[in-house]
């Protein structure tokens, strides 16, 4: 890094320079420099991630299933009808959005709070961070079989703990209870995080000049804390939001869809890899990843206008 | 001159990694099998089979080829599902590395209609199905050919505790009467059946269609179901709302299930004979109670058709050493490494005369029943739809206890049409 910045030579000296073309072939080999080290990562970047979206969107345009090679063809949107006009793929949209709106306005306020605990901690700082941060460390399939385990009736104790007569995981509205805990516990850590970052953002001494002022601890988190962290909190809503709706391995491990929890992910691995239907397993893809862009593009939106007007009223 | 020097060390060092990394990404893709001074390596996909049976069968036939191959074992996921998705991923992107395939029954006609098998012919053919039971070899054969070798084979008993129930019911309804005779005694009374959404589901249902004498498909892309499909779907949500329902019933697979009946819950267990020899080790006092007798049936003194299931073995389309794959599939799966299989990882023989062998009696007191069985035992759908066809299955039955008797036949017919298509989603 250092050696980056003692490169370029100070700009009174090369002005003062007798010959320019040695500089301007130093700049075009720092150029080339640059674009050499950058080449791989942009080159594994297009391998990993544009390639396979282009292959899914051609996919998801033909009639193409692993087990009947001969039998490919492109057959234009036909695919797109046949996700689009099924009830089985609204269900799954139904019960996705259910799973997402639930946990992320759950862990938005627990995450809140939790990010209050790690800003205002006076002692111990550092542990509190840590330990505040384990959940999101397991993995979430290992997460999701210990929730797994504690809920059902025949492993579990929380049946008998909330002496209930029926397993928790054979029935509908219990099994969203469930999922939507799990991926609480799992990701609130997450997003007290992202909110902590915005916290840290806020100077004291507006809480000092309102406290002067007279105003409640209350008044003082509304008026203040809450219209400055406001980027912080879209921020984290955007990320925890998207990542909601793909939501997979809870789901998966939990109930594996059954009891009306199918979300769209495990729809689109049912096609893919259960039924090798790529064809159609790749336009619920494409769909998953369409509504994934139209939500990241509004919530842009909103967060584009409200930094827009905490400019204008600066 | 020493700002130069430094840039190209770094662009050397990252021309290094960047090889590294490419070298390790090409060889995790590469590792064909390789023969080395003439003697093949052949590969064999399998499930693990942890008694060590398969491994000392491998080893015997290694030996017993002269020097003419080396059979290596790659053990697979532990359940079905996983253990395809790995294959036919391989197989679709043609891994020559993959010589033998441990292909669970319900496989075959996917596999084959892929053009992922080499079919069995001639002699090979002969040997492999000389003193074979007939069920298992229709397991393995499509469109008139046979692709597998059946290696072994396996079918649901009734297992049942002779403390609590004196004479073993023969009949479904018997079976839930005294399931609900013993629960208002306050007795242990759960009858333990895998009811999750998934394979289970589909074998279950599969026994019950044919053992009120219809069948799921009626060929490889007509739907049969009927007055059969409607009784089969009757059993299964009365179970679902007797009292001898495990309250778990609908998140139940195989293990669970032997759980229930270890822990003493249950009453009656529907379950492969792998629940016997863990009893024993983990439940003595349970194992002491634990009877066993012929799968219940549907209609009394009509027996059941219960649904089979085991292994074949093929041999891959994309192998390299086809015909000493045939012959060391033939070897793995001959009489000697079958009974070693039954005796030492309790998986049922396929060769028949097996079942006459005096070895099998004590660890395998059930054999003839397994025999018997396996003589009327049903075959799932054999088409190379058959994931679809399955997924269809479970999504309309479950859970059991949510059946809709009247709208059920309608519901597996519409997902069933859905599936033999292709299109659509499940």
């Amino acid at each position: 890094m250092s050696d980056a910045a003692a490169v370029p030579a100070p700009p009174t000296a090369r002005a003062a320079d007798p010959r320019p073309r040695r500089v301007t072939e130093r700049v075009r080999s720092e150029r080339r420099l640059a674009w050499m080290l950058c080449g791989p990562a942009v080159f594994v970047m297009l391998a990993v991630t544009v390639y396979p979206i282009v292959y899914a969107i051609w996919l998801s345009l033909h009639r193409s299933d692993l087990r009947f090679p001969a039998a490919s063809k492109f057959i234009g949107l036909a695919n797109y009808g046949h996700v689009l006009s099924s009830s089985l793929w609204w269900a799954d949209v139904g019960h996705t959005l259910i799973i997402a709106v639930f946990s992320v306005s759950i862990e938005l306020v627990l995450g809140m709070g939790l990010a209050l605990v790690m800003h205002r901690a006076i002692f111990g700082r550092g542990v509190v961070r840590a330990v505040a941060l384990i959940p999101y460390g397991i993995v979430t399939v290992v997460a999701a079989f210990a929730w797994r385990y504690a809920w059902a009736a025949d492993s579990g104790f929380v049946p008998k703990l909330l002496g209930l007569n029926y397993d928790p995981l054979t029935r509908e509205f219990s099994s969203y209870v469930v999922i939507i805990l799990t991926e609480v516990w799992k990701t609130t850590p997450f997003m007290a995080l992202l909110l902590l970052a915005g916290l840290a953002l806020v100077p004291d001494e507006l809480h000092e000049a309102a406290k002067v002022d007279g105003a409640t601890a209350w008044q003082r988190f509304v008026r203040i804390t809450l219209p400055l962290i406001r980027p912080a909190i879209l921020v984290a809503l955007l990320f925890r939001t998207l990542d909601a709706v793909r939501v997979f391995d809870t789901v998966f491990i939990e109930t594996a869809g059954q009891n009306k929890t199918e979300t769209v992910s495990i729809l689109g691995y049912n096609q893919l890899l259960n039924r090798l239907n790529l064809g159609l397993g790749s336009a619920v893809s494409v769909l998953v990843f369409a509504m994934v862009a139209l939500l990241a593009f509004l919530f842009i939106k909103v967060l584009g206008t409200s930094l827009a007007q905490q400019r204008g009223e600066k | 001159m020493q700002e130069g020097k430094l840039v190209g060390w770094k662009v050397g060092l990252a021309v290094l990694v960047l090889a590294g990394l490419g070298g390790g990404l090409l060889a995790g893709c590469g590792g064909s099998s390789a023969s080395s001074g003439g003697r093949a390596t052949l590969t064999w996909y399998v499930f693990p089979e942890h008694s060590g049976a398969f491994t000392q069968a491998a080893a015997d036939c290694t030996r017993a080829s002269g020097g003419r191959y080396t059979i290596a074992i790659q053990t697979l996921p532990s359940d079905a599902d996983s253990q395809r998705q790995q294959l036919v991923r391989r197989l679709a992107a043609k891994d020559s590395s993959i010589d033998i395939i441990g292909m669970d029954v319900t496989w075959t006609a996917e596999f084959a209609e892929a053009g992922w098998i080499l079919p069995w012919t001639g002699t090979a053919a002969q040997q492999v199905t000389t003193g074979t039971l007939a069920v298992p070899i229709q397991t393995a054969t499509y469109k008139g050919r046979l692709y597998g070798a059946p290696a072994n084979s396996n079918t649901q008993l009734l297992w049942y505790r002779k403390d609590l129930v004196p004479k073993p019911p023969q009949t479904w309804a018997e079976m839930i009467s005294m399931a609900t005779a013993l629960a208002r005694q306050g007795k242990p009374h759960y009858i333990e059946i895998q009811g999750k959404q998934y394979e289970g589901l589909t074998v279950w249902f599969n026994t019950l269609v044919n053992s009120a004498g219809g069948t799921i498909l009626s060929g490889p892309t007509t739907v049969s179901l009927g007055a059969p499909a409607q009784v089969a779907a009757g059993v299964m949500k009365q179970l679902a709302s007797s009292p001898g329902a495990d309250p778990s019933l609908s998140n139940q697979q195989e293990d669970q299930n032997r759980l229930g009946f270890e822990n003493g819950t249950a009453a009656f267990e529907l379950n492969y004979p792998f629940v016997y020899p863990s009893a024993q080790m983990n439940a003595p006092k349970i194992f002491a109670q634990m009877g066993y007798t012929l799968y219940p049936a549907i209609i009394a003194g009509k027996p059941a058709r219960v649904t089979i299931g085991g292994l074949n073995l093929a041999v891959s389309a994309y192998s390299a050493h086809s015909a000493d794959a045939f012959a060391a599939a033939a070897c793995l799966r001959n009489a000697a490494h079958q009974k070693v299989a039954a005796i030492k990882g309790g998986l049922p023989p396929t060769l028949s005369a097996l079942y006459d062998d005096p070895g099998l009696a004590k660890p395998y007191p059930f054999h003839q029943l397994i025999k018997e069985q396996l003589a009327t035992a049903s075959v799932r759908p054999q088409t190379p739809l058959y994931s679809d066809v399955s997924l269809g299955i479970q999504k309309s039955l479950s859970p059991p206890g949510a059946i809709n008797p009247r709208a059920v036949l309608g519901n597996l017919e519409s997902e069933l049409k859905l599936a033999l298509s292709s299109g659509g989603l499940i």
